[in-house]
């Protein structure tokens, strides 16, 4: 890793390379190493070492973006150059503004030295032993033990420099039976403070559970679905419709109901890139600092993210969710957080007459974004609740459902939450009890 | 270049590797796309480095890095060993390869026109004027178009004495019209959904899409759609156009094939498959059904002179009239049924480790004429272009939904209906196909992911519009 004083010397050098009106430079840095395994054995382990620096040139409201993973003096300039070249033969952007101006960056703990020093040596040994005791159950082990550290510098013409430094250490497991499975994950900056074998106990307990499922028709049922599958869910949810993109297209399911009841009461939805509790990111890829966001206050309609272009053409400011550029996604939350409840796990199937306990999704997508409907696969433990108990594993299940719909029947919250964290984007939710869930098809395992 | 990966090679065996390889690639990628009018993206990407894998111990490991040095190649070339020694610290076999003919030579991609002697411009220019075609509808609300040109250059080489050298070009080109209104969103893609249609070709793909004239076309759609009638909940007779058929060949039947999902290997992610050993030689559709591996396909974007383990591009039948007959493989994995790699092993870039990925998986064509085919049915739906697409852990159960389609009575297309999905279990909806048209083309997917660290692939996937019978649609 290169550390701040070299990187902010290299961005220097970049911007002084340019000739462009306005030059923003992105440098994201990173190591990463995974070791993955499959039929109880690792079958696959890999290390990786690079550098992207991307480079926005705007001459008036041209905008030209190139990117290089060169750090030599030549390869800069060249990098600088193809950027310039780009914003003269691009057309006008008329609704752009400016790149962002500087602004203080916030302070947040975002590394881990034990992450960045932990061995493939000790990798491996923790995925035997989740193996070795997935064998002694009869049961087979899969997943990954990854953990990476990155480093994020942006550096603007107009002031801003922002870095980063950080960790990440994401342990997932799929344990299987002849017709069962179970799932499990932990993520965190620190890699030592993840438990392993505890993730691998939870996913053995699942697939021992989830032995012999048995038919159960489609439907509409109550389930209850464990963070993980809350995770998919709203990762879905806030990339169709909380972004100012979105909205401003006409295409967010948030258009003209901003103000209005759209979730049950009981729901509130937000983004907070500061949060420890979730993946922290002090900045976005522009180097403006996170804004938290309420997207749901107690069901209600209130707001999305925005980046410098989109913030520009209502004259707000950025909420500091802008990705790298040229961005035609437009800005995403990724620090989403749900507000806990006060239920405990008993709580949550207690007084369900007969519904589905829901482990996770899989293979989700969108059906149609302005009714927020998705559709997926359950997976890794389905069981069916009957009388307040968990009581049968199911056959998997295909559901057709609305987010909107689902969290406005939401019934109980759950106490705990989990922070699931991908590369760039951690999610922080607790279990649902939702009273009405639509299934439209089944599976025969 | 030669001394280079050379040395990656006698590092990697004097610490021990059994086997090595090792891939230099540079990557560039040039993309341009608008929206409304406007340059959306003008972005121009350079990245190069290398990976070497090694097979030490009986296990794997990998190594990569950007840094294109002789210092760094044999620090990392050292690392894979070394990673490949903490593999073995949690394995159960070791692996075996199963054996490689030596090769040596170079393959480019047949090009007329070299897509980046294009100028920037005229791409520019293109799309801008699709753009306006498209917005001349009145009331659209989005106009977008994208073009990509991409160069990679590969060296590869390995302990079992080949050194390869291949140049891939790709080239690829499309425009979405989106309308929204009273709640409803209705986008139309030419001539593909996710963007574009690719190939590995030059300029001259996209000047057979015709872009500019299709535009006014497909506008036109997204607005009527608006007001068309919802597709209700049915069990009917379903034709699929080319691109949809391609996605379902894809989801239900490439990924199915992929030997290293059989054996469990992909298991925590993206899952495992149906077709597992002892189903080979099962009824996986109907007689009319033909589907084969074929990395050997002009503008395929699974097309390419050797895989990543360095085996030649093959032609593998894998359905052949409806009969399971074979698997994508790769070394490892053929060995296990004593049989040689069919040539499937490709990595997204020289940072990732190869993994078995479809080529071209193409359904072969039939003998119906398209309007026949119309003609032929009574009652039924016709689909076009993919919108949503979902299938389970074991690639049975799958649903999808496409951006538009049309009511086939009495053997005509009527009604449009907005909003049309339908679902299915494989087998039975493969064994449901009774016709497959004679116009068939490659079409590209270049968003294909797999793997962790996860990896997106360009594959191809041949396709003509093809009639299923007994198909549940109008889910959502």
């Amino acid at each position: 890793m290169l550390g701040e004083v070299q990187l902010r010397q290299l961005t220097e050098r970049a911007l002084g390379a340019s000739s462009a009106d306005e030059t923003e430079v992105l440098v994201i840095a990173d190591e990463s190493a995974l070791t993955r395994f499959a039929n109880s054995a690792i079958h696959q382990n890999v290390f990786e070492s690079g550098i992207e620096i991307r480079v926005r040139a705007v001459l008036g409201t041209r905008i030209g973006v190139a990117t290089t993973n060169s750090t030599d003096e030549r390869a800069l300039r060249e990098v600088v150059e193809r950027a310039v070249v780009s914003a003269r033969l691009a057309p006008e952007t008329p609704d752009f503004r400016s790149l962002p101006g500087p602004q203080p960056i916030p302070q947040a703990a975002t590394f881990s030295g034990a992450t960045a020093v932990y061995t493939p040596e000790r990798r491996a040994r923790d995925v035997k032993a989740v193996c070795d005791e997935a064998i002694s159950n009869g049961l087979e082990a899969s997943g990954a033990w990854s953990m990476s550290q990155s480093e994020v510098a942006v550096a603007n013409s107009r002031g801003v420099w922002a870095f980063n430094a950080r960790t990440h250490a994401s342990f997932k497991t799929v344990i299987m039976g002849p017709t069962s499975s179970g799932y499990a994950e932990r993520d965190g900056l620190d890699a030592t403070a993840i438990d392993v074998g505890a993730a691998g106990r939870e996913a053995i307990d699942k697939a021992v559970r989830s032995r012999d499922p048995i038919a159960i028709e489609p439907g509409d049922y109550t389930v209850v679905l464990e963070p993980y599958a809350v995770g998919t869910m709203l990762d879905y949810f806030g990339g169709i419709g909380l972004g100012a993109l979105a909205v401003q297209e006409g295409r967010s399911f948030m258009n003209d109901h901003f103000g209005e009841r759209l979730l049950g009461p009981n729901v509130t939805l937000w983004d907070d890139g500061l949060d420890p509790r979730g993946a922290p990111m002090p900045f976005d890829f522009e180097g403006v600092p996170k804004q938290r966001v309420t997207f749901f206050e107690k069901g209600v309609a209130r707001d999305v993210v925005y980046d410098s272009y989109t913030a520009g053409r209502e004259n707000r400011h950025s909420t500091g969710h802008g990705l790298p550029a040229p961005n035609s996604w437009g800005p995403v939350p990724l620090n989403m957080f749900l507000g806990e409840g006060d239920a405990s796990r008993d709580d949550l199937v207690r007084g369900v007459e007969r519904g589905l306990w829901v482990t996770r999704f899989h293979y989700v997508n969108v059906v149609h974004p302005t009714k927020a409907i998705l559709t997926g696969m359950t997976r890794d433990g389905t069981f069916l609740i009957e009388r307040g108990e968990i009581t049968r594993p199911v056959h998997n299940l295909r559901f057709t459902q609305s987010v909107l719909e689902a969290l406005s029947c939401v019934e109980a919250i759950g106490r705990d939450a989990m922070m699931l964290q991908d590369e760039w984007s951690g999610t922080h939710v607790p279990a649902l009890r939702i009273s009405r869930f639509s299934f439209s098809s089944a599976t025969e395992f | 270049m030669r001394d280079f990966v050379e040395r990656a090679l006698n590092v990697a065996q004097l610490h021990g590797a059994a086997y090595a390889d090792v891939r230099v690639e540079e990557h560039h990628v040039q993309s341009v796309s608008t929206k409304n009018g406007m340059v959306d993206a003008l972005l121009d990407e350079e990245s190069q480095g290398f990976g070497v894998r090694a097979l030490a111990d009986g296990a794997w490991g990998f190594a990569a890095s950007a840094v294109l040095t002789m210092a760094e190649i044999e620090r990392v070339a050292e690392m894979a060993v070394a990673i490949a020694r903490a593999s073995s610290l949690a394995k159960r076999t070791d692996v075996d390869l199963a054996p490689v003919t030596v090769e040596h030579g170079s393959y480019r991609t047949p090009v007329q026109i070299d897509p980046f002697s294009i100028s920037l411009e005229s791409k520019i220019a293109l799309l801008l004027q699709a753009d306006a075609a498209m917005r001349a509808v009145p009331g659209l609300a989005i106009a977008e178009g994208s073009l990509q040109c991409l160069r990679s250059v590969k060296t590869f080489a390995s302990t079992a004495g080949s050194y390869l050298e291949q140049e891939i070009v790709e080239t690829g080109a499309g425009i979405v019209a989106t309308a929204v209104g009273d709640g409803e969103v209705q986008q139309r893609s030419y001539p593909n959904s996710f963007g574009r249609h690719q190939g590995t070709a030059g300029w001259e793909i996209v000047e057979t899409m015709d872009l500019v004239a299709n535009a006014p076309r497909i506008a036109e759609q997204a607005m009527a759609l608006l007001s068309a009638p919802e597709c209700e909940p049915d069990v009917t007779t379903v034709i699929i156009d080319p691109t949809q058929v391609a996605l379902q060949v894809h989801e239900s039947c490439g990924h199915a094939v992929e030997l290293d999902r059989v054996l469990g290997m992909e298991a925590a992610y993206a899952g495992t498959s149906f077709l597992t050993p002892d189903r080979l030689g099962m009824r996986y559709g109907s007689e009319h059904v033909n589907v084969v591996a074929d990395a050997t396909v002009a503008q395929g974007l699974g097309t390419f002179g050797w895989d990543d383990e360095g085996v030649p591009a093959a032609v593998t039948p894998l359905i052949r009239s409806g009969e399971f007959v074979d698997y994508l493989t790769s070394r490892e994995t053929a060995s296990r049924f004593g049989k040689p790699s069919n040539g499937t092993m490709r990595a997204e870039s020289w940072s990732r480790l190869p993994l078995i990925r479809m080529t071209n998986i193409n359904l072969l064509p039939g003998p119906w004429r398209f309007e026949n085919l119309i003609a032929d049915t009574d009652r039924g739906l016709y689909v076009e272009t993919n919108r949503s697409w979902s299938i389970d852990d074991r690639r049975l159960n799958f649903q999808f939904g496409t951006e538009i389609a049309w009511e086939i009575v009495g053997g005509k297309l009527g009604r449009m209906v907005r909003n049309p999905s339908y679902a299915g279990i494989t087998p039975e909806f493969w064994n449901s196909c009774d016709a497959i048209c004679s116009e068939w083309q490659m079409w590209g997917v270049t968003n294909c992911g797999k793997g962790q660290p996860s990896q997106s692939m360009h594959v191809g996937h041949g396709a003509a519009a093809a009639r299923f019978r007994n198909v549940r649609v109008g889910i959502a």
